[in-house]
């Protein structure tokens, strides 16, 4: 709960920062100043469970986990931006701003109990984003990602209004607990409520770019600047599947057997459309992109084994997903930052060549976020992928563990181009990247995080 | 308690030496390492028959899924370890006198490999089984990466692509049979796999036998290997030869027949006409190679054949005889790539058209090559013999036909592998080979234990045999 209201006023305080002079060097320290007290008044819930504005918002330790994950992901994230935005045309202080603001759209869309609030967290999240990615004012993928964002994004954020409208409609309330009556009405009286859940879980779906919601993705991925991509594969992500999970695990568990159907015909698509379109990308971040909607494919999966279990392993999967997400964009901002193609940093694979010669550290980093990603074992993502498996054929669902496993393996293709190229030897000789105290220490951290959730999972389980 | 130690001993100077860089403290930590392991490993030798709980280790892992961190050593696990322990430090003395750029860094490797090793064979847990077969694959998968040569890439991505697609159908596996047991102790899933649905068994057993077919490989599932044997570096070579790919037999003997019965009952057939079919062809088209890693590499796929098929005959003999054999071939897979090694740094050639005549100069290399490759053969009094006997004995009780069929891979061997002595040790010297020297200590540290344990282990069979008897009749039992 505290969180969201330190960071409400530390966004606008950051503005100010840059009222004078919009290059102050004191905008960063501050970020991530205001991020640290945002993380420290996180926890002072803890053990305190409530909810608080007439019960619109519900605080217990599992939302604080979320929560804290999503500060977290901020903090790595803003450490990693310095030096981003140095061009006459940047302003930093309305960047770091928004991001504020978004993360306070996520923590609320992470706690939310009341469905109007998961709208308006949901509408803080993205217009922030819209911004964020056009703030490259000169590229012009950059432009395109972002009209192209705004337009399909509000687009799904009607659908997701309309279907709380008809939630509202056949409950008479906007508590998300509030269906429960119906549970055991004949069907005719409930055809609002079915169409409400429908329209909601595809707008939220289309935030998390789950297939067949999917299409802007891509694009969207690839022209934004490297760090809001990374924001959106990690801070969104975590916020709406989160969100998912409250909606329809904590709110409409009593619909099981309607939602899940659509939730699997999603996964599958995910995984399919996901996996297999990415083996055929050039450049990293599409691929991460394709990488991400299979991801959310695999996070799925994890609603469809409901059970106590579920959040603890929801949580450990988007803490794996977002420690692997930040160190392999991480390691592409510093090694792209130097070079150029077409007058842009080169985002293609092969900016990555020869990297174990260059940075053998860097490369390291590299190497272990995508075994996570790809779920190779000794890192993270071998649990999560070991977690959701066990959900999903918890309930029976054989076909969909057949489908993940052979798309899991596709998957090691594409993950591995990245490291087969940092293994290549380079064409012309390059110099190391330059990589700064902070940063190292952020790559370092989410890297040896990935490790030590991978060898010991036991620790991490206990805390959710 | 003691296993732990000659798992975490491996593991904790490996990752010292991938960090470290000098190559004089490499060299001098991987002989100490070495030994100590010997020791230790003679050590639980002596307590292995008084004490068994002392080489026992169980911690909880993930406490709400009942998982544990639990090693222990049987007689198979023990065969197995001791393996793993002699053969690795083998390739380690072979290596760090190797030129290869970053000594330490590859040593380390091979070090972490080899803690992943012990891992896999003496996990009594069925997701730790898993954690460690699958991380053995990465330092390989790095080496093979950092010192191989052109187009060394594509080749380890078709490895890992293959490999890790077979063991994510092993974890699937795993997971049913957990979800049935709700813990994943192996000697506990056994117990639950014995009382399911033989419909479900079937399944359970190709969703192992996938895995270990294409890490051992089997027959179809073997075409990752020539490329990966050959283009890889010796080391990452004698590694995936010699030790990893006895993972796949391991599994088979560990995983597979105790955890899915019936099925095994019921498709063993099968699997073994393929694996039959797999020693044939390998040795077939080992006849016709002229590159002498290739060579060697499909003499090797063709031995796993051979192992595969015999202990899946489940016969008391069929399983000790993939234990025994697993053990001689480690030595003669380890040693043949060595050797192979030797020449291409002596010749600056891997081509069997060129060299000629090594006999004449070098001929400390040319009596321990032989050796080594009688041993390959399975010549009376080398361990390959007894090894090849009991197997083929166990595929001939099986069915006679096809024991007739496996018994002519004995004389292909002798073929492929006696042709490789005379085109490389005799005939007349050629350009290649006209200034060479003889092998030296460093060479003959490798060469003369790896000769040695294959002539002693050949006339003393039993002291090897003992230590499988006793898991070789449980799984008759099954049968």
């Amino acid at each position: 709960m505290y969180p969201i209201i330190a960071l409400s006023f530390t966004g606008l305080l950051t503005l100010f920062l840059g009222l004078d002079n919009p290059k102050s060097k004191l905008i960063l320290p501050g970020t991530v100043l205001f991020l640290l007290v945002g993380l420290a008044s996180n926890f002072a819930d803890w053990n305190a469970p409530g909810t608080y504005f007439n019960n619109m918002i519900e605080v217990n330790n599992p939302t604080i986990i979320v929560g804290a994950v999503i500060l977290l992901s901020a903090l790595f994230l803003v450490v990693l931006s310095a030096g981003q935005f140095e061009d006459e045309n940047a302003h930093p202080a309305e960047y770091y701003a928004l991001m504020q603001f978004s993360v306070v759209g996520a923590l609320i869309m992470a706690s939310f109990n009341n469905l109007l609030m998961l709208f308006l967290g949901l509408e803080i999240l993205s217009i922030a984003l819209y911004v964020l990615t056009g703030s490259d004012k000169r590229n012009l993928r950059g432009n395109e990602a972002s009209l192209k964002y705004f337009l399909m994004g509000s687009f799904a954020t009607g659908i997701l209004l309309f279907g709380v409208a008809m939630i509202y409609g056949a409950t008479g309330s906007f508590e998300i607990g509030a269906g429960a009556s119906l549970a055991h009405a004949p069907l005719p009286s409930k055809v609002f409520f079915y169409v409400g859940i429908v329209f909601t879980l595809i707008g939220l779906l289309f935030k998390i770019s789950g297939a067949p919601f999917h299409f802007w993705t891509a694009d969207v991925y690839q022209g934004a600047p490297t760090i809001f991509t990374a924001f959106m594969a990690t801070i969104v992500k975590t916020a709406v599947i989160f969100s998912l999970y409250r909606l329809l695990v904590t709110g409409f568990a009593y619909e099981y057997e309607f939602w899940v159907k659509i939730i699997l015909v999603v996964i599958a698509l995910s995984l399919v459309i996901g996996n297999i379109t990415a083996v055929v990308q050039d450049n990293f971040k599409r691929i991460l992109a394709f990488s991400s909607i299979s991801q959310a494919g695999f996070m799925l999966m994890a609603l469809t084994g409901i059970s106590e279990r579920t959040f603890a392993n929801l949580a450990y999967y988007s803490s794996s997903y977002v420690l692997a997400t930040i160190s392999a964009l991480g390691v592409l901002i510093v090694v792209s930052r130097n070079t150029l193609k077409d007058g842009r940093p080169n985002e293609n694979i092969e900016v990555f060549n020869g990297l174990f010669k260059r940075n053998p550290d860097l490369a390291v980093v590299l190497f272990i976020a995508m075994l996570s990603l790809s779920g190779i074992p000794l890192t993270s993502g071998f649990w999560s992928k070991f977690f959701v498996f066990t959900d999903t054929i918890g309930k029976g669902y054989l076909w969909v563990l057949i489908l993940a496993v052979v798309m899991s393996a596709i998957s090691l293709y594409y993950y591995l181009k990245p490291v087969v190229a940092a293994f290549r030897s380079p064409e012309a000789e390059q110099p190391a990247a330059e990589v700064s105290a902070l940063q190292k220490l952020v790559l370092y951290g989410t890297a040896l995080l990935t490790v030590i959730l991978g060898v010991v999972p036991g620790v991490f389980r206990a805390l959710f | 308690m003691l296993t732990l130690i000659l798992f975490l001993l491996p593991l904790i100077s490996g990752i010292f030496l991938v960090w470290n860089k000098s190559a004089g403290l490499a060299k001098t930590t991987t002989v100490l390492v070495s030994l100590a392991q010997l020791a230790l490993f003679i050590y639980i030798g002596s307590v292995f028959y008084k004490d068994a709980a002392a080489l026992e280790f169980s911690r909880s892992w993930l406490s709400d899924f009942k998982v544990s961190f639990h090693l222990g050593l049987d007689g198979l696990s023990f065969l197995m370890t001791g393996l793993t322990v002699v053969i690795s430090g083998l390739i380690l003395l072979a290596t760090k006198d190797l030129n290869y750029g970053n000594i330490s860094r590859l040593l380390g490797l091979i070090l972490i490999t080899e803690a992943a090793l012990i891992g896999v064979f003496a996990a009594k847990d069925g997701f730790l089984f898993y954690f460690f077969f699958e991380l053995a694959l990465v330092p390989v998968y790095l080496m093979a990466n950092l010192w191989g040569g052109e187009g060394i890439s594509k080749i380890t991505l078709k490895m890992f692509i293959y490999t890790v697609f077979g063991s994510l159908f092993m974890l699937v596996t795993f997971v049913v049979l957990y979800l049935f047991a709700q813990t994943s102790e192996l000697s506990e899933l056994a117990k639950v796999s014995a009382i399911l649905k033989p419909g479900l068994n079937n399944l359970l057993f190709w969703g192992f036998l996938i895995a270990f077919a294409i890490k051992s490989p089997l027959f179809p599932f073997h075409g990752w290997l020539p490329d990966a044997y050959s283009k890889s570096p010796t080391p990452a070579t004698m590694l995936l030869s010699g030790l990893l790919s006895k993972m796949g037999i391991y599994g088979i003997l560990r995983i597979l027949v105790p955890l899915a019965p019936a099925g095994t009952a019921h498709f063993s057939g099968l699997v073994i006409y393929f694996a039959i079919v797999g020693l044939i062809y390998g040795s077939i088209i080992a006849i016709q190679q002229f590159h002498i890693k290739r060579l060697i590499a499909y003499s090797s796929f063709a031995h796993m054949g051979l192992m595969g098929a015999a202990a899946l005959t489940l016969s008391a003999s069929g399983v000790q005889g993939a234990a025994f054999q697993m053990v001689a071939h480690g030595f003669s897979a380890v040693g043949l790539f060595y050797v192979a090694k030797i020449i291409y740094d002596k010749t600056g050639s891997r081509s069997l058209a060129d060299l000629g005549g090594m006999s004449q100069k070098a001929p400390k290399l040319a009596v321990l090559f032989l050796v080594i490759l009688l041993g390959s053969v399975g010549l009376p009094l080398t361990n390959g013999f007894v090894g090849e006997f009991l197997m083929l004995r166990a595929v001939f009780d099986f069915q006679h036909i096809l024991g007739i069929v496996a018994v002519s891979s004995i004389i292909l061997g002798a073929v492929y592998l006696l042709r490789l002595y005379q085109k490389t040790m005799f005939g007349p010297v050629t350009s290649f080979t006209e200034n060479i020297e003889d092998i030296g200590t460093k060479e003959l540290v490798v060469l003369v234990p790896i000769a040695l344990v294959i002539i002693i282990t050949g006339v003393f069979p039993n002291c090897l045999l003992e230590l499988s008897s006793g898991f070789a009749d449980t799984l008759s039992l099954i049968k």
